[in-house]
């Protein structure tokens, strides 16, 4: 039985108070973890989905975003 | 040339600027070759690899003003020097080193402008630009030697005061004096105090860059590669350094710079007085004129007639309380520079109308006679 | 913030003044990610900047920084470096600061080769003042200042530095973040100017105006014109055209500035007995 998204630990946190809504890393996130609230700011929607390639955390201009896990960059 | 067989020497007062520079401590010089000013980069480009200093003649003035100021955080006392087209050019790195308070020496030998002018000519007209070249509002130090011992010697102690007041300082003089020859007695080591910037006493964690720590109002200033880890902006900032739009933050900050040095102006002016006790007329002269001026004192008291002489050696802050003291008692006060009329100006403001202020005033490249200046001391009695 | 990362920000000085989507953000991760990874004492690592919106960067960054005058910055860093060789001297400047105001300044510390590392924040555009053309605006850019379209011609700001002398000159871009990090590091480790042009993009002022789509279409755009000098030799004619050339574009040590002047500070010595 699948876990509900909702009650995963996500390998990806956002930091809501520096996320300036640009929309980068929802899309440019390979498994679509990712979307855009209603003011664009990014949140968590498929944390089952994400594979730690960390190409949000990377591309965050605003450093808002943490993924644990996956290869140190 | 050999270091320690300086005692007396038979030397130019751009030579005399650039060993002052040395006793003083100087470790860096970064300029732009400019006439008459060419000698001090010269002479410091062979004498400060000697001492373990660094030469380096950049690509601009500007340049020259930004690596100076570069140099002075990493701790090492710096200096450039220029001549008015460079004054002019340097003027917006000058603001930065004022608004961030680095320590620096600013050479200005001044020829006669605006634009290239005369670049052999003496002249003083940089006098104004000295105060107010840059945008915004700061107090300056400018001193300005009369003689070729004092170009030693003011430039020691321009290098002091930028410690001191951690602020850039100007030594100003004109071509005459820039390369006049005349016997220097160089100090022993010691002999004239060195001062050297207050370090932070505290650790990098509880330390800020613009917070001063006692009466000076002057912020201990940690080197960059110390560990402090501090950031240095020409932006309005704060005590912690960071830039800051608050308008009663910007307000002291600006408060501050100007209450470091204004809070101490018996300290900081200087000036010398000839013949002044009695003086019924009252000149008033700085650098070669003002040796024009003691030579028509002297002629003027020979001939009976009650002169006597001011001469500001800080041409800023200027010595505006010593004018209006002599101007109370004098009938005339007359002013001789080497411009149309610039210093004149803060004199009419010190002597308050107790007396009308006259001019001796030339701006075409010939040095002020003692004569001239006679010849007006007659006309107003 | 990634604790990998947060030591080399001043952390309570974030979130940035920068506009959503702006990617200076990611070019400055790269840079600290390369001193990182290059095992820079944080002490000794200085970070000087001009003035514009790449130049707010030393700001946020822990360590000694110096905020300068506009263009100037490389003149300040010369200073900086020359005065305490030991120190790692990095600066931080933008199309305009570069290349416009302080072109002089830039072709002459590449000439010197002095162990300084550059990274020009290219956006195209003056974003700090609201979108004027740059040296850097491709022809018939739209700007403030070229309502008509730009005919001025733009630099190649890489060939610029290994023209003037610079031993080191690379480029890369914001979305290529691996490469850009590694070619940083490839920087500090040349003694010597390097020189690293880092292709960033301002959705506000520069993408707006000129169509390009939101701040992930630009950084998408990079990844599609952005080719390294051996991927290029390898496409068919007519699929190289605007094309832009990323990685190592050249390296070539020579003698380093300020281990010249210890020279002449030796022999300066050794002469006067």
């Amino acid at each position: 039985m699948a876990i509900p998204a909702e009650q995963l630990k996500s390998p990806v946190t956002v930091n809501l108070a520096w996320c300036k809504g640009c929309g980068i890393c929802y899309s440019l996130c390979p498994t679509k973890v990712l979307i855009g609230n209603e003011l664009s700011k990014a949140v968590v929607a498929h944390p089952e989905l994400c594979t730690s390639c960390r190409v949000c955390e990377a591309h965050c201009p605003d450093y808002a975003i943490t993924v644990e896990g996956g290869p140190k960059r | 040339m050999s270091v320690t067989s300086l005692k007396a020497k038979l030397m130019q007062g751009n030579q005399a600027c650039a060993e002052g520079a040395i006793y003083a401590g100087a470790s860096f010089y970064a300029g732009y070759p400019i006439t008459p000013s060419t000698e001090i980069a010269e002479i410091l480009s062979e004498r400060l690899p000697q001492v373990g200093g660094r030469f380096i003649q950049m690509e601009d003035e500007i340049a020259s003003m930004a690596a100076v100021i570069g140099a002075s955080v990493t701790g090492a006392k710096a200096m450039t020097a220029t001549s008015g087209p460079g004054f002019s050019l340097k003027q917006e790195n000058i603001g930065h080193a004022m608004i961030t308070e680095v320590p620096c020496v600013i050479a200005n030998v001044m020829r006669l402008g605006p634009s290239t002018g005369g670049p052999t000519s003496p002249a003083q007209g940089d006098v104004m630009q000295a105060r107010w070249g840059t945008h915004g509002d700061h107090p300056v130090i400018t001193l300005c030697p009369n003689s070729v011992q004092e170009c030693f010697e003011l430039t020691v102690k321009a290098f002091n005061m930028a410690e001191r007041f951690r602020t850039p300082v100007f030594i100003m003089f004109d071509e005459i004096i820039g390369h006049m020859r005349e016997r220097v007695v160089l100090p022993e080591p010691g002999q004239i105090p060195v001062v050297n910037r207050k370090k932070p006493e505290v650790g990098p964690e509880s330390y800020k860059a613009y917070e001063p720590v006692d009466e000076t109002l002057v912020p201990p200033m940690a080197s960059f590669g110390d560990g402090y880890r501090y950031h240095v902006t020409g932006l309005t900032h704060d005590e912690t350094g960071f830039a800051t739009t608050k308008p009663e933050k910007m307000a002291a900050h600006l408060q501050r710079l100007h209450d470091k040095i204004n809070n101490f102006l018996p300290e900081v002016v200087d000036y010398e007085e000839q013949s002044i006790e009695d003086a019924e007329v009252v000149l008033l002269a700085y650098g070669s004129v003002a040796r024009a001026a003691s030579r028509a004192v002297k002629d003027a008291r020979a001939a009976g007639l009650k002169v006597g002489l001011i001469r500001p050696i800080t041409l800023w802050p200027f010595p505006g309380e010593a004018v209006k003291k002599a101007a109370a008692k004098a009938k005339a006060v007359i002013v001789a520079e080497m411009n149309l009329g610039q210093i004149i100006n803060e004199v009419r403001v010190a002597v308050e109308g107790q007396a009308p202020v006259y001019g001796v005033l030339r701006a075409d490249g010939e040095p002020i006679s003692p004569t001239e200046i006679l010849a007006k001391i007659k006309e107003v009695l | 913030m990634n604790p990998e990362i947060a030591q080399y920000y001043r952390v309570n000085k974030l979130p940035h003044i920068w506009c959503p989507g702006c990617s200076n953000g990611i070019v400055v991760r790269s840079i600290v990610e390369a001193i990182d990874k290059a095992g820079l004492d944080q002490d000794k690592t200085v970070i000087v900047s001009g003035i514009g919106c790449s130049s707010r960067a030393p700001g946020y960054m822990n360590f000694d920084t110096l905020h300068t005058t506009h263009g100037r910055a490389l003149a300040f860093a010369t200073g900086v470096k020359l005065a305490k060789p030991e120190l790692n001297v990095f600066v931080i400047t933008g199309d305009g600061d570069c290349t416009a105001i302080g072109g002089n300044h830039f072709i002459h510390a590449a000439r010197r080769n002095i162990d300084l590392n550059v990274i020009l924040f290219n956006n195209n555009i003056y974003g700090m003042t609201g979108g004027q053309y740059s040296p850097t605006s491709p022809t018939g850019t739209k700007a403030t200042t070229a309502v008509y379209g730009n005919i001025e011609r733009s630099f190649d700001s890489c060939k610029l530095a290994q023209t003037a002398g610079a031993s080191y000159v690379a480029r890369g871009n914001a979305f290529n973040t691996r490469q850009l990090t590694d070619i940083i590091l490839k920087g500090i480790e040349n003694p010597g100017f390097s020189f690293i042009e880092a292709l960033s993009s301002c959705p506000v002022y520069y993408g707006r105006r000129n169509k390009k789509g939101g701040p992930a279409d630009m950084l998408k755009w990079q990844r599609d014109v952005c080719v390294t000098q051996a991927a290029y030799d390898r496409l068919p004619e007519e699929k190289r055209a605007g094309k832009i050339i990323t990685g190592v574009l050249h390296h070539e040590p020579q003698p380093e500035y300020t281990a010249e002047y210890a020279k002449i500070i030796e022999k300066a010595q050794g002469g006067n007995g």
